[in-house]
């Protein structure tokens, strides 16, 4: 089954991409979790006709991507695989809110088809925001940046043995998968009678799995406290870091800088 | 100074489904000996090795690591002394980055950090791996995870090393690789194995189990010299001490005789 | 089921993080306390497990469709409520970060909509009362498929709750209820019978891990916390969206869900008064949404976009086309630098 095997290629390339050694990669992970969290409330609390007040946040993955060398296309094509449930959304836009709201020339422009694209910027600009996010940072990163903003330990822990478990049992399952239907001759179809025993012995695996990795554990020294070391540097470049977007996403939240900045050229001529 | 010995005494164990684990067991190893733990598969070899630091408890019997006798009470203090690496690496190496999980061990045993540091890169160095310390597990390869495996041991400094098959899915050259390494380690070393060549380099001595008993106690030459305990055993002769038979020549006498099966040429 | 950013108001998805980050906490600590080290590489390695074990699917008999493990139930039944909690919450970030499954503001939604149901309602109040001390191969069938398929309807019905309560779907309250009970209800089917099926599965090769498994802690009390937890939280994000002024948008949303099932026939009544609600709002453009910060209301409206007033309109799609250029175009010009000077 090459889906499977797809999504564990592609959580390690976004790993990868995290290992880089930029100015940005450097950054403290708790400076890039806060403000792609501001930058998603900022971004989703625009209304629905306010494209062009939405363009202006395109700025900021941008820079991200720039600033850190990140592949473009990777991520635009990763914002495209899951576009398809933001053009469903939005698709019936057009054809219930047939109000004109736009007049250029000739042409007007149904407000139906204003939101369709302001659901669809939306979309690609939070999914962009969080895979920047995850591809600057790590998920590693990701979870020592919430255990030092005082998440609490269990969940982080939690969160890190989820991730490192991820690969072993993808793989383990993906094994079975193949075994599966290298002795299936019907097609490719996984009927529920193979499903049950495939999946269940699965998790039994898993549970013997677990068991071993407490001895493990237990051999050496643990005793139900998990202790991480991460010296992590809060400095003057986080800050700087963080209000300078901030600033600038309440300037784009607050003025509609396109339409400024449009009136501006407009009169020249 | 007794306190790298290890003393098993008349073990039982029963699984709780009932299968049989080890079956009254009795050995002494003492400090800086190396011994090589061979036997079939299901003879009891893990069952044991999970005895030593307390993994499992055995119905009957008791254990000495050093002076203590090993009871919940001193669990903690054996564990420090021994150090276990598992078979399978992934179950061992469960922190985020290589770095993380080396220094798991030396953090629970409550060090400050610059020590913790400077015993992480030393182990690390010590296995050749100090290079892939930021890396997380899981892009590593099979020799690199077994290395690091044991550097997790190391960090604590144990005085005695328990190994389940170290040998087991490396390529040739990590196997070379790990055995030179094996081979400088001065502490009291127990490793079960399947790979009779690798004890033979690195194990002086051997014992031999077989459904859950011991069959065989001694210097590992005389024992790999022995066919009649080994064929017993389910084992055969390391593969170095084996005569080669080209495989050309098999096919050969085959075709020729082929009345005459190859039992007949195994035996000379 | 996965509620997503672009279709919620801050005001609910802050109040729904809110809740979720108190639940995360109440279950760490109610973790700790319980001193079992076991569970912390269990949890970590059943979720793993749910995350692969839902990319392999079935294929269900006669439909052409495919069906694969749900979450939450069988997390509960091995781990008991509070890991279990946690341990959905985790497979949902990780979703969330990776497969944009959601969205970050979303997820707070996602982990209280797909967590605290069947890990704090159905798992103590429903499946334990079928399954209570000894267990039957029938009291597990009938256990894990009650609590699988009321836990997604719960799970859905707060779906409902939390797009009303962001204002942005105009929707009847009552037409958008029975659009989504009945598609989960077949969704929870086929998670029940899964769950159950892989439940029983174990149960029967393994059956001391099944004994093993956690009591539910002290039951009732912890109930009525969380339940008063859940409670505030709807008022809370009430009360906050009430402010945050609702503007229609995730209507299509609903008709998305409907496209799914019919070709959308009874409803039809509501979508037209709701249309023309939404023409009606149209015609002075409200700011909608940010206003948690109630102390400059007037400036707020003036640097908003004022109303349909095509000049302006225009200006603000050739600005927004120039800064875009201008973004991608900087951008282009930095990197070729970049490329220029390694």
């Amino acid at each position: 089954m090459a889906t499977i095997e797809n999504n564990l290629f592609d959580i390690r390339t976004m790993d990868t991409l995290a290992s880089g050694n930029t100015g940005l990669h450097r950054l403290d992970p708790r400076a890039k979790l806060i403000t792609t969290l501001i930058f998603i409330v900022m971004v989703v609390s625009l209304g629905k006709y306010e494209i062009s007040m939405m363009i202006p946040f395109v700025i900021y993955p941008v820079a991200m991507v720039v600033g850190a060398d990140l592949p473009v296309f990777y991520l635009l094509k990763k914002i495209l695989i899951v576009s398809p449930f933001a053009v469903l959304i939005g698709i019936f836009n057009p054809l219930l809110d047939t109000q004109p709201l736009l007049e250029i020339g000739r042409v007007s422009l149904s407000g139906g088809w204003v939101s369709f694209f302001s659901i669809l910027i939306r979309f690609a600009l939070t999914v962009g925001a969080a895979l920047v996010l995850i591809c600057l940072t790590g998920f590693n990163g990701v979870c020592m940046a919430l255990e030092k903003l005082k998440v609490p330990l269990p969940f982080v822990i939690q969160l890190l043995f989820l991730y490192r478990y991820l690969f072993v049992l993808i793989e383990e399952a993906s094994r079975m998968i193949r075994a599966r239907s290298l002795r299936s001759f019907d097609s490719g179809r996984m009927r529920f009678k193979v499903f049950v025993p495939l999946l269940g012995q699965l998790l039994l695996r898993t549970l013997d799995r677990a068991q071993r990795i407490h001895l493990a554990m237990l051999c050496r020294g643990f005793d139900g406290h998990i202790r991480v070391a991460k010296p992590m540097t809060f400095g003057q470049k986080e800050v700087i870091f963080i209000l300078s977007w901030s600033c600038f996403f309440i300037l784009a939240r607050r003025y509609n800088l396109p339409v400024i900045f449009g009136s501006i050229i407009e009169g020249f001529f | 100074m007794s306190h790298h010995i290890v003393k098993a005494d008349n073990l039982y164990y029963t699984y709780p489904d009932g299968t049989m684990g080890v079956n009254g067991i009795s050995f002494t190893i003492t400090h800086g000996e190396s011994v090589a733990l061979v036997g079939a598969n299901g003879a009891g070899k893990s069952t044991l090795l999970l005895h030593l630091n307390g993994c499992l408890v055995s119905a009957k019997g008791e254990i000495r690591i050093g002076d203590y006798q090993l009871t919940p009470k001193t669990m903690k203090a054996a564990r420090r002394s021994v150090g276990m690496v598992f078979q399978d690496p992934d179950d061992q190496l469960f922190m985020p980055t290589v770095f993380d999980d080396v220094a798991f061990g030396p953090m629970n045993l409550g060090l400050p950090e610059q020590e913790v540091k400077d015993r992480v890169i030393l182990a690390l160095e010590t296995v050749g791996a100090a290079h892939l310390k930021n890396r997380p597990p899981y892009k590593l390869s099979g020799g690199e995870k077994r290395a690091v495996a044991i550097a997790t041991i190391l960090a604590a400094s144990p005085d005695i090393l328990v190994m389940d098959e170290p040998t087991s899915n490396l390529d040739p050259l990590s196997r070379k690789r790990l055995i030179s390494l094996l081979q400088t380690f001065e502490h009291t070393k127990i490793i079960a194995t399947h790979d009779l060549d690798m004890a033979l380099d690195v194990c002086e001595r051997t014992i031999v189990l077989h459904k859950g008993e011991i069959t065989a106690d001694g210097p590992t030459l005389d024992i790999f010299n022995n066919e009649d305990l080994l064929l017993k055993s389910g084992l055969e002769k390391p593969l170095r001490m084996q005569e080669y038979k080209p495989i050309l020549a098999n096919l050969k006498k085959k075709t020729h005789h082929h009345d005459h099966d190859h039992n007949h040429h195994h035996h000379h | 089921m996965h509620m997503a950013d672009a279709l919620i108001s801050p005001a609910v998805g802050g109040a729904l993080w809110a809740a979720s980050a108190g639940l995360i906490g109440y279950c760490s600590k109610k973790l700790r306390q319980d001193q079992d080290d076991r569970k912390i590489p269990l949890m970590g390695v059943i979720g793993a497990f749910i995350f692969a074990a839902q990319m392999i699917n079935f294929t269900i008999p006669a439909t052409g469709s495919s069906g694969h493990l749900g979450g939450g139930m069988i997390l509960a039944i091995l781990l008991g409520p509070h890991a279990a909690f946690l341990a959905m919450a985790s497979v949902l970030t990780v979703q969330a970060l990776f497969f944009a499954d959601g969205g970050l503001l979303a997820l707070g939604c996602n982990i209280f909509n797909l967590g605290f149901f069947p890990c704090f309602i159905c798992y103590p109040l429903i499946y334990k009362l079928f399954v209570r001390g000894k267990a039957s191969s029938g009291a597990i069938i009938t256990g894990a498929l009650v609590s699988a398929i009321l836990g997604l309807q719960m799970g859905a019905f707060s779906v409902v709750l939390e797009t009303f309560f962001s204002g942005i779907s105009e929707l009847p309250f009552a037409v958008f209820v029975a659009l989504m009970l009945p598609i989960h209800l077949a969704i929870g089917l086929v998670e029940g019978i899964t769950t159950a099926a892989v439940i029983l599965f174990v149960w029967k090769s393994r059956p001391e891990i099944m004994m093993a498994s956690p009591e539910p802690g002290r039951g009732y009390s912890i109930g009525k916390v969380l339940a008063g937890f859940a409670a505030a939280a709807v008022i809370v994000g009430g009360a906050l969206s009430w402010f945050a002024s609702s503007h229609p948008d995730g209507l299509e949303w609903a008709m998305f869900r409907t496209a799914g099932v019919e070709k959308f026939a009874a409803p039809e009544k509501g979508i037209h008064s709701s249309l023309s609600a939404i023409q009606e709002k149209t015609a002075f453009l409200p700011d909608y949404g940010f206003k948690t910060t109630e102390s400059h209301p007037g400036e707020e409206t003036a640097g908003a976009w004022p109303a349909v007033n095509p000049g302006t309109s225009v200006s603000g799609l050739v600005g927004g086309l120039l800064t875009l250029c201008l973004a991608v175009f900087i951008g282009f010009v930095i990197k070729r630098r970049k490329a220029a000077r390694t």
